[in-house]
């Protein structure tokens, strides 16, 4: 297969970058959707953060001011959705909704005079020869702090979830919170505290837009990040290490559909490598298992072996009929969300966090 | 301390003085922000609210009023079903898109045939099996492996984004259009336009079907035997259970009826005002619709009146946008101030404000 | 339907008759995006605000701003011709069936529609010759670059950007026969984040200088980052990001046509008819190259510019084939207007399918 130009490396590279404001707006989201609260209002977060951020940061001239301004702005625009689901029990998809219109134009009002204006950037990392190693060099040493930083929020998240006795309280909340008020936790407050956090990280992302990712300040800029964060909270099923992997997923599908563009490839001729790859990689996984003596999933087994055959009789086809076509562009754009249909369907129905998007009003 | 204590059932006077009162506090808040931009409230405020309805030019505004609403009464209706059930299908703007979509491919394959007794009858069809169609897969996943329905109709929301830039760019691109992206016009094409059934009216086949909708949704709810299950889920899903309803069923049917109404809905979108299969054909009317239903306190009437609200404040910030300078953002921040204000206020219809000391606490089962 | 076609007009006919007394004349404006774009719109604005400075008060104008081409755009037109407007200028090509629409409802009223190419007695179009500017940017891009690879983003797969490609890569490989055009369609044309991305993309594959056909200034801030990557500023000058790495421009120059055609509503000589500007009447305009670009070029750069302007030369002059290898021109035949309203082919030499 000849790939041209087309660089594994740098993609990876890219798709990092491309992918850290939905990851940090995604594991907000996942902590507060696993304390039981659905917040639509993501897109609102974000751009709000996104503003603040700039403003901040063009004002103080420091791109780390810029950072805890966005984290602040999402945050206090989320207090607003607290206030209004928490204490006066509207309905959260409503509200939700309605935080993003209200986000996105106070956004714009806010960013008025900023439009055309430069921030100061934030540097790349740079470990020297570290950076400089073949491969994994760029990957692993060559980021900029926020990258680093997002990846240990996943971490930190994940260990509070599992370990600590406030993650316990937050995913109890989530599961029942009947059950938990009655064991006389806090709903209110955990939630709160659960949707400031969303909130922060939902700005953090935005930030990450208008200061690293673009870097400036547009209205509308976040075009649609926040939808995609929701997608990959449920595509990872509440689950922060998987997050990281849908993040990574759904973010590096535009650098690769774009990628794909630049190098003169089609999807078709990188597809069946693709998919012979991921399932030659599940049927790898199986047999380290069977080795170390765990149980081996007969279904992820015939899965991977689907993925093969597919992978084959699709090069097959490739070779008979060169002029095959599909429209690329909407398999490759579409293709995160049916994945995310599929973990919804494949995982077993009762992973969601029981009490999820339930008002929940403790009467005496 | 202030609790809040659940009504035995929603406060009458309440739910219908709510919504003045949250109108009338967006007036205030709204007016306080157009005075940090410089501009007079009173004069913004007249130009947002009173003169689409009673100024000069009210004869051409009103009848726009119903060709913003249309769509989004008729998606709110839909959305009423399951949402009084519990059944959250927050994807109709998906729904819409692939009714739009089903509607004109179903056109377009006779074009340029003039037969409009057969296309625009045809085009309905396909317009509201399209929205069914797309509302069947979280149902039929719902009902088949337990998904969650908010997720997967979520997700086809995006999906249908990107199935209507392929037929814009691809399928349905005009082979006249000198390579643009976009369909055919449709509301040109005698066959398949959905023009004012009374000139300047404003009377589309949307807006009267958006009408019949209503009436018969109302019907429904109060009469047959369907409302009764819906409203017993909604109340208690147990007693719904134990009475013999059906929760299969009633996924499906409440998915259906907001589906088909959603691809009805973009099929006379797609006929008249917007006239073409276009990259953003879909102008939030989904999304918006969700709003109007709570706005509407998921009532058909009410989701008539909130319909014609949200169309008022859209009209009437085009109006403020255009006559005062007022930036798009300003209109946009008001719209959600007067959201925020509803879905705050509504607290009193269904809780009583008291004044209580803290007693043990016991738990209201949700 | 014609019927009813004909009352509705009758009644918004007559409503601009009570208010078509009114002075000073009224010039409406309908805007795609937020007159903050830093692109396409601010240069609309621009030359509405000159429009204003040039008149005085014997002139208002009235805008609408990220006004989406659909059923609201109707509406927009509608209420400025309702509230006055003798001249509506609708500046974006998705306006076209609309404009056409309200035109005919407001028979007083004079439309003046971007991009399009539809007319009726009161609606005429306009547009800029910006392949002109296109073949400019080849001619200076083709010999800065170093990789021998130029990417440019694409919006979406439509005559006037294919012309732009195709006019940019004749001039390139004249100059510099070894260069290869990288293209990415991005299917927007305004998205900050996703032109980042195309222009990241494209560096990443080697590509030293990035043209764009899309309005933000997105890809200039990636290729800052990147350094030693030239870009050319889109529509706007985007001079804040010269003298690196931004080496020159296309300015998008409304101003004198606007003040044209206002005076000629005013002088009551206005007429229906196409426009269609380069270069020599001003309408295109080509924006400082900074001392990035070496003296020679510079100077060779700025006679093409000259002599595009002067009608002395054509960016579109045979022999060219098409990208099949058929003749498309014999030597020393020029394009006639029809071919580039319509282009929908690559010439010779450009890689890749163009999306169908």
């Amino acid at each position: 297969m000849d790939l041209g130009t087309f660089s594994p490396v740098l993609l990876i590279a890219s798709l990092m970058v491309a992918a850290t404001p939905i990851l940090l707006a995604s594991i907000g989201e996942l902590v507060a959707e696993r304390a039981g609260v659905l917040n639509l209002g993501v897109e609102g977060m974000m751009i709000t953060g996104a503003v603040c951020g700039f403003i901040l940061a063009v004002e103080i001239g420091n791109p780390w001011v810029g950072f805890l301004g966005a984290a602040l702005g999402g945050a206090l625009l989320s207090l607003l959705f607290a206030l209004l689901t928490q204490i006066l029990l509207s309905n959260q998809v409503a509200t939700g909704l309605a935080l993003t219109l209200f986000g996105l134009g106070l956004s714009a009002l806010l960013g008025q005079g900023y439009i055309g204006v430069r921030a100061p950037s934030l540097p790349r990392v740079d470990l020297g020869p570290l950076s400089d190693l073949p491969y994994v060099g760029r990957i692993v040493f060559g980021q900029d702090l926020m990258v680093y930083i997002s990846l240990a929020l996943v971490a930190a998240v994940w260990a509070v979830l599992k370990y600590t006795r406030a993650g316990l309280i937050l995913r109890a909340v989530g599961e029942n919170h009947a059950a938990a008020h009655a064991l006389g936790y806090n709903v209110v407050a955990v939630r709160t505290a659960a949707i400031a956090f969303g909130g922060a990280c939902a700005g953090l992302g935005g930030g990450y837009l208008s200061l690293v990712r673009v870097p400036q300040w547009t209205e509308g800029m976040t075009a649609g990040a926040g939808w995609i964060a929701l997608a990959i909270v449920v595509f990872a099923s509440w689950r922060p290490w998987r997050l990281l992997l849908g993040a990574y997923l759904f973010g590096g599908i535009t650098g690769l559909q774009l990628n794909i563009q630049a190098g003169g490839l089609s999807l078709l001729n990188i597809l069946p490598a693709i998919l012979i790859s991921v399932g030659i990689v599940t049927l790898l996984v199986q047999l380290f298992r069977h080795l170390r003596g765990g149980p081996v999933a007969r279904r992820t087994m015939i899965t991977g072996q689907l993925l093969v055959a597919a992978g084959i009789v699709l090069a097959g086809l490739n070779r008979l009929f060169p002029d095959m076509r599909i429209d690329q562009a909407f398999w490759l754009s579409a293709s995160p969300y049916l994945v995310t249909i599929l973990v919804l369907v494949v995982m077993s129905a009762g992973r969601a966090p029981g009490s999820l998007g339930k008002t929940f009003h403790a009467s005496t | 301390m202030l609790k809040l204590e659940k009504r035995q059932r929603p406060s009458e006077v309440w739910s219908y003085a709510t919504p003045v009162i949250a109108v009338l506090l967006t007036m205030v808040f709204g007016g306080l922000l157009f005075m940090a931009l410089g501009k007079d409230p009173f004069v913004a405020i007249r130009t947002i609210f009173w003169d689409p309805l009673f100024s000069e030019f009210a004869f051409f505004y009103r009848p726009q009023l119903l060709v913003k609403g249309a769509p989004l009464v008729l998606i709110a209706i839909g959305l009423s079903y399951g949402f009084r059930a519990g059944i959250w299908n927050i994807g109709a703007e998906g729904q819409y898109i692939v009714g739009a979509i089903f509607a004109a491919a179903a056109g377009l394959a006779l074009y340029p045939m003039e037969a409009r007794w057969l296309i625009f009858p045809l085009m309905v069809l396909a317009g509201a099996f399209g929205g069914f169609l797309w509302a069947m897969i979280p149902g039929i996943l719902k009902v088949r492996f337990g998904t969650n329905e908010i997720l997967v109709s979520l997700m086809l929301v995006y999906v249908a984004e990107q199935l209507l830039a392929s037929m814009a760019l691809g399928a349905l691109k005009n082979p006249e259009g000198f390579g643009f992206p976009g369909s055919r016009n449709l509301a040109q094409w005698s066959s398949s336009q959905n023009l004012e059934i009374v000139a300047g009216s404003g009377m589309h086949w949307g807006v009267v079907v958006a009408f019949l909708a209503v009436i018969g949704t109302y019907v429904t709810m109060s009469r047959h035997v369907l409302g009764f299950q819906i409203r017993l889920t909604g109340q208690s899903p147990r007693a719904a259970a134990f009475s013999g309803v059906n929760p299969a069923r009633l996924v499906l049917v409440s998915l259906g009826v907001s589906g088909a109404l959603a691809g009805l809905a973009g099929m006379f979108e797609v006929t008249g005002p917007a006239g073409q299969i276009s990259i953003d054909f879909n102008a939030g009317y989904g999304f918006t619709a969700i709003i109007v239903a709570f706005l509407g306190r998921l009532h058909p009437i009410g989701i008539m009146l909130a319909g014609g609200l949200m169309a008022l404040t859209y009209i009437g910030g085009e109006i403020a946008q255009s006559q005062l300078q007022m930036p798009a953002a300003a209109i946009q921040l008001f719209q959600g101030m007067l959201l925020f204000f509803l879905l705050a206020v509504d607290v009193v219809t269904h809780y009583r404000v008291r004044w209580r000391r803290p007693a043990s606490a016991r738990v209201a089962a949700e | 339907m014609k019927l009813k076609h004909l009352l509705a007009s009758a009644t918004l006919g007559l409503a601009t008759m009570a208010v078509a007394q009114d002075d000073p004349l009224t010039v409406g404006f309908v805007y795609v995006g937020p007159v903050g774009d830093g692109g396409w719109t601010y240069e609309h604005n621009q030359g509405r605000l000159a429009v204003e400075e040039h008149f005085g008060d014997a002139v208002e104008t009235v805008f609408v701003e990220s006004v989406p081409e659909g059923p609201d755009a109707v509406r927009v037109m509608q209420q400025m011709a309702l509230n006055g407007a003798d001249l509506i200028f609708t500046t974006s090509f998705g306006y076209m069936d609309q404009t056409i629409e309200v035109a005919s409802q407001f028979p007083d009223v004079m439309f003046e529609h971007a991009t399009g190419y539809k007319r009726t007695d009161n609606v005429g179009t306009y547009s800029a010759r910006f392949y002109e500017g296109r073949a400019v940017q080849g001619h200076i891009a083709g010999q800065m670059t170093e990789s021998n690879i130029i990417g440019y983003i694409g919006s979406f797969p439509i005559p006037e950007v294919i012309r732009g490609i195709n006019a940019a890569y004749i001039h390139a490989q004249e100059v510099n026969p070894d260069v290869e055009f990288k293209i990415v369609w991005v299917y927007t044309w305004f998205d900050p984040a996703k032109e980042a991305e195309a222009a990241r993309t494209l560096i990443d594959q080697g590509a030293d200088v990035i043209l764009q056909h899309t309005d933000s200034t997105a890809p200039q801030a990636a290729a800052a980052e990147a350094g030693n990557v030239y870009t050319f500023g889109q529509a706007s000058d985007m001079a804040e990001f010269a003298p690196m790495p931004r080496i020159s421009s296309i300015i998008d120059n409304w101003a004198p046509y606007y003040i044209d055609r206002v005076q000629a509503v005013i002088d009551g000589t206005w007429e229906s008819d196409d426009t269609w500007d380069g270069i020599g009447p001003g309408m295109v305009g080509i924006g400082e190259m900074t001392d990035a670009i070496p003296e020679e070029i510079r100077a060779s750069a700025t006679a093409l510019k000259d002599s595009i302007a002067a009608g002395e030369y054509h960016p579109f002059t045979g022999p060219l084939n098409k990208q099949d290898g058929s003749v498309w021109l014999e030597e020393g035949e020029t394009a006639d207007d029809g071919t580039l309203l319509g282009m929908n082919f690559y010439v010779e030499g450009i890689t890749g399918d163009i999306p169908q």
